[in-house]
């Protein structure tokens, strides 16, 4: 266990950043004090949180607690498609439905139990890798719609539906979301432990406990992403176009 | 054949096209001249619902096209445009395309339609990212050949080639309407090809329709001074962006 002390003397490393910045003219003072106490603010008042969810252990309120991650998540993750309708309701169904299938999984297989201790760290790993695989699909959704209209009209032309003429977009961008996952997944232990498994082992885990762990933790991530990925990228595609399968030069 | 009533379009506050009155005849060649800005890729884009008008009324052999499936539509109202944006692949992948998404694979149509603009059987197999630009516009009208279309839209198809190939797409498309029996609309801003390919021509400049008539009747005889000026090549070019 680490004492408080020694957690406030370590904070003292702050003080590197604050004066290279200084230094160095990088004006990013104002940033780094404003961001370590933000910190220090936000994750005391979570800890508080948890600590007392943690101890009424009612599963209404866990779902709650983690329908709220979900909804700020979705917020985040549609800024990137601002302006296509809908995008908002969509992300949250994306979001919503990864998480409820990868937890289901997991807490019927008895890797977890349906305790907020555990469901509640875990639905926010899946929830945050699920939001930034959101945004990535979004993004690079309209961007590549935008650089093949062309294309995409030629097709439109030939009597293709919105959904057949974007089929390429649509790979790509769920692809895109997807990166970030896989990417993690083959470095896995050779360039860093991952956070979730040195929390454990600095917890006093064994390290293959904590390897089990993290193997699960990967696994779930993977199907979530990929779930995330799938369900917008497809529902995605269509709002680009109106009824008349015209393409919607307002949204890109 | 197909029939504009007092079609207008609108792109934000401007009108880019207002209450355009027009017949397209059947079985013929009617280019669509005009000065930049004019309106004539809009107008193309109207007859296969790429673009939708703001209001009027669009007829194909008398039926309002807004009632007619969009899809069996675009199959029927085919469209060539200004590039050829191959889709990757081989070239029997691209003259496959619209047949494919009828769940209908017809191999040999494909390269029948392929003979018609002047290629090869030894083209089907290559990748498309080897042709010339040339080749790449007459694959890409097979393509459309290949949906068997009864309107040939032609979005200036032969502005980004050479003498040579411009020749040789401009016979191909004039066989076309008589081998495949085509009704066959096409923007050019190139004066001396609409004197050559065309049966009807339509002048259009800001947004409207000048005049309209047989080839004869419009280059031997205008009778609107607007047109008299864009043949003299003394008409200012309009653009959206600077009315």
């Amino acid at each position: 266990m680490m004492s408080l002390l020694s957690l406030t003397l370590t904070s003292s490393l702050i003080l590197i950043p604050l004066i290279i910045s200084k230094k160095q003219g990088l004006k990013l003072e104002a940033d780094i004090l404003v961001g370590t106490i933000r910190a220090v603010l936000q994750l005391a008042l979570v800890g508080f949180i948890l600590k007392v969810v943690f101890g009424i252990n009612d599963w209404k309120l866990t779902l709650a607690i983690l329908l709220v991650m979900i909804f700020n998540a979705a917020f985040n993750g549609a800024k990137r498609g601002k302006g296509i309708p809908g995008i908002f309701p969509l992300v949250i169904f994306a979001i919503s439905s990864s998480t409820a299938f990868t937890l289901l999984i997991l807490v019927s297989v008895k890797a977890l139990s349906f305790q907020p201790a555990e469901v509640i760290p875990v639905g926010g790993m899946i929830i945050g890798n699920s939001m930034i695989a959101c945004s990535l699909t979004t993004n690079r959704l309209r961007e590549e719609i935008k650089t093949k209209k062309l294309e995409i009209e030629a097709r439109l032309a030939l009597g293709a539906t919105p959904s057949q003429a974007v089929k390429d977009p649509i790979r790509l961008a769920i692809r895109t979301g997807m990166i970030p996952t896989t990417d993690t997944m083959k470095t896995l232990g050779i360039v860093q432990l991952p956070g979730m498994m040195t929390g454990l082992i600095l917890a006093g885990t064994n390290p293959m406990e904590a390897i089990k762990y993290q193997l699960m933790v990967m696994f779930m991530l993977s199907a979530a992403v990929s779930i995330s990925c799938m369900i917008l990228g497809f529902l995605l595609g269509r709002k680009f176009f109106n009824a008349a399968f015209q393409l919607n030069d307002n949204l890109l | 054949m197909l029939k504009l009533e007092k079609v207008s379009v609108n792109l934000g506050t401007s009108k880019i096209l207002d209450k355009i009155n027009l017949e397209i005849p059947a079985n013929k060649i009617t280019t669509i001249i005009g000065p930049s800005g004019a309106g004539k890729s809009t107008l193309l884009r109207l007859f296969n619902r790429l673009v939708s008008p703001a209001e009027g009324k669009i007829t194909f052999k008398g039926k309002n096209i807004e009632e007619v499936d969009v899809i069996q539509l675009r199959n029927r109202v085919g469209m060539v445009f200004q590039l050829p944006v191959l889709f990757p692949g081989t070239v029997l992948d691209n003259l496959s395309y619209g047949p494919s998404l009828k769940g209908v694979r017809e191999d040999d149509y494909a390269l029948y339609c392929l003979k018609l603009v002047g290629l090869d059987k030894s083209f089907a197999e290559k990748d498309v990212s080897s042709l010339s630009g040339g080749e790449q516009q007459r694959v890409s009208l097979a393509r459309t050949l290949a949906n068997k279309p009864e309107v040939l839209l032609l979005d200036e198809p032969t502005s980004a080639l050479d003498p040579a190939s411009t020749e040789h797409i401009e016979k191909t498309i004039c066989q076309l309407k008589s081998s495949l029996n085509l009704t066959i609309i096409w923007i050019t801003h190139d004066l001396n090809q609409a004197k050559r390919v065309s049966d009807y021509v339509v002048f259009l400049a800001g947004g409207k329709v000048i005049e309209a008539g047989t080839k004869e009747q419009l280059f031997s005889n205008p009778k609107e001074k607007l047109t008299k000026l864009f043949l003299a090549g003394q008409l200012a070019e309009k653009r959206r962006d600077n009315p």
